[in-house]
């Protein structure tokens, strides 16, 4: 939400360039990442994992309101038109093709990040056992703080994606934000290639369904189907048998 | 003293309203008794590591049945009321039996229930035709909308008490729970399920009763909520950010003591009407804002909650004797 007003107010409002406007965003949100994990959770690293949950949705109603008071609750959007390509008798927008593109690439690039790179290993140790990895020499902290930025940076890649599509208003991270922990949670926590498959899984039942009956069926039989898949496959779609 | 201090509190709430009748204060405590008993109704199992997102979903159901019965079937409330609980505790089993079955706890828990809160919201959207979708829907007035076979009264005392009712039977029901075995089966399998079975624990009965226990005293809340203010939205009822509203309100007030849901509910509710009042509609969000600071600040600072951590206070000072 952040990062697509970001995108708004620069892009709009100052006329700046809009390659120069992605990258100030994607900076940005990933050093609110980076500030969330300091101040909020941090903290709570020690305390029960559904508070570190908790609290981070306090921060989500925090900054909802934030936008309200300061933005107010129109809806905005940065005018831009991009081009309809005409494929083979489909209608493709070319927001979307870039907004795929985009985050193909991203998906690519942090996928390599994790396996290829020393940091990426250290990432993956740590998700597995927080405790030993400061024994074995790695600095427990620097890499929580690089997590959170890349985490927040790739929000606000996807920012930078979305708003080009959809409007920008107060409360639009609540229609991706469940959705989004649904899907990691569906490719199960972790697996990257698991994700990928969820999101498409997701994306083609909703919108399958929203093309037959209306777009809350479609999202009903998401949900539906994410409920059942939990108590068939709780690791997962694509969890490796043990 | 302390034993009779519950007594004298109550008997004070039910003089309340035929010594000081002023409508508007009089809604807001109505509001905010009806409120409380739903932030209740999830601590009962929220207190247990039982984190159930799906809440605003029973909720919606408890509201949508009963009105929906009484406009489309002509049943009174006095008979929707029970299909809405039983259709409420229905879908909580349906849902929370394969969870506990499959050993599905914590993140996932709660995850699986926000997914169910999102189905209940958009069944409701969806089926517009008969629920008004996202305009909300009002349940028929009966004899000028006074009338006890309906369950629709114009005056606010009668409300007033019938809330205060109601969130009394809550807080008996939290009380029963805190004294049962239930409660100790319980705080074994928020410790460590597998040692719980070992002990002869039934994992999976347990935490079953006190979901389906949960669910359908939120959808008593939702019910009532619906008589009271004979008008309902998904917004309001269901869907995931009334799921959240009543965990923060949880944690703000205290998860672990009694009253603190009440207090939670207090402290939202009159914050949220005392910036709306002084502010008017300039305070758009600032409610909100002020709302997600504290309850940031709670969590790192205070996790038991105001209440909690008063009562912690005041034991550490040797106040308490029982």
């Amino acid at each position: 939400m952040l990062g697509m007003y970001g995108m708004y107010f620069l892009y709009t409002v100052y006329h700046a360039p809009i390659g120069l406007a992605a990258a100030v965003c994607i900076l940005g949100v990933g050093i609110l990442g980076v500030m969330l994990h300091v101040l909020v959770i941090a903290p709570l690293l020690g305390a029960a994992p559904i508070n570190q949950l908790l609290a981070t949705g306090g921060v989500l109603f925090f900054l909802q309101s934030a936008a309200t008071v300061l933005f107010g609750i129109e809806f905005k959007n940065l005018g831009l038109r991009l081009p309809v390509l005409k494929v083979a008798g489909m209608f493709v927008s070319f927001s979307r093709l870039l907004a795929f593109a985009a985050a193909l690439i991203g998906m690519v690039l942090v996928y390599l990040l994790l396996t290829r790179t020393y940091t990426g290993t250290a990432i993956r140790a740590i998700a597995q056992d927080r405790q030993i990895m400061p024994l074995m020499g790695v600095n427990s902290r620097r890499i929580y703080l690089i997590t959170s930025g890349l985490g927040g940076a790739l929000a606000g890649l996807a920012a930078c994606l979305l708003v080009l599509q959809y409007d920008v208003h107060p409360f639009v991270g609540l229609s991706f934000g469940p959705i989004t922990f649904l899907i990691c949670v569906l490719g199960s926590l972790g697996n990257f290639v698991g994700g990928f498959v969820a999101a498409f899984v997701f994306a083609e039942i909703i919108s399958v369904g929203g093309l037959y009956l209306d777009l809350e069926w479609g999202y009903v039989f998401a949900f539906a189907f994410f409920i059942v898949m939990m108590f068939v496959r709780p690791e997962g779609l694509m969890a490796r048998r043990s | 003293m302390t034993r009779s201090l519950p007594w004298i509190g109550g008997a004070a709430l039910v003089a309340l309203p035929f010594v000081y009748r002023s409508p508007y204060p009089l809604h807001i405590l109505i509001i905010i008794l009806i409120w409380s008993f739903a932030y209740t109704s999830w601590s009962v199992m929220g207190r247990f590591g039982l984190v159930s997102l799906g809440h605003g979903g029973f909720m919606g159901i408890g509201a949508y049945v009963t009105a929906l019965a009484w406009n489309y079937g002509h049943v009174s409330p006095w008979i929707g009321i029970p299909l809405a609980l039983l259709a409420g505790a229905g879908l909580a089993a349906l849902v929370a039996y394969p969870c506990f079955r499959f050993r599905i706890t914590g993140h996932y828990f709660a995850l699986v229930t926000l997914a169910l809160s999102g189905i209940v919201l958009q069944v409701i959207t969806a089926t517009r035709d008969h629920t008004g979708g996202s305009l909300g829907y009002t349940p028929e007035r009966y004899h000028g909308g006074n009338s006890l076979w309906a369950l629709q009264f114009s005056d606010k005392t009668t409300w007033y008490l019938i809330a205060l009712a109601v969130w009394a039977v809550g807080l008996y029901v939290w009380h029963r729970v805190d004294r049962s075995m239930l409660r100790y089966a319980l705080e074994a399998i928020s410790e460590d399920e597998d040692a719980a079975a070992a002990t002869g624990v039934h994992v999976t009965a347990e935490k079953l009763k006190i979901t389906v226990l949960s669910a359908a005293m939120t959808a008593l809340a939702g019910a009532l909520y619906c008589q009271y203010q004979m008008f309902i939205s998904p917004d309001t009822v269901s869907g995931i950010s009334v799921s959240l509203q009543m965990v923060f309100a949880v944690v703000v007030g205290g998860i672990y003591v009694s009253l603190g849901p009440t207090i939670g509910a207090v402290i939202t509710i009159l914050m949220a009407e005392v910036l709306r009042i002084s502010f008017g509609t300039r305070a758009v969000g600032w409610d909100n804002l002020v709302y997600g600071v504290l309850l940031v600040l709670f969590i790192v600072f205070l996790p038991k909650g105001i209440l909690g951590s008063l009562l912690d206070l005041r034991r550490r000072a040797g106040w308490i004797s029982s």
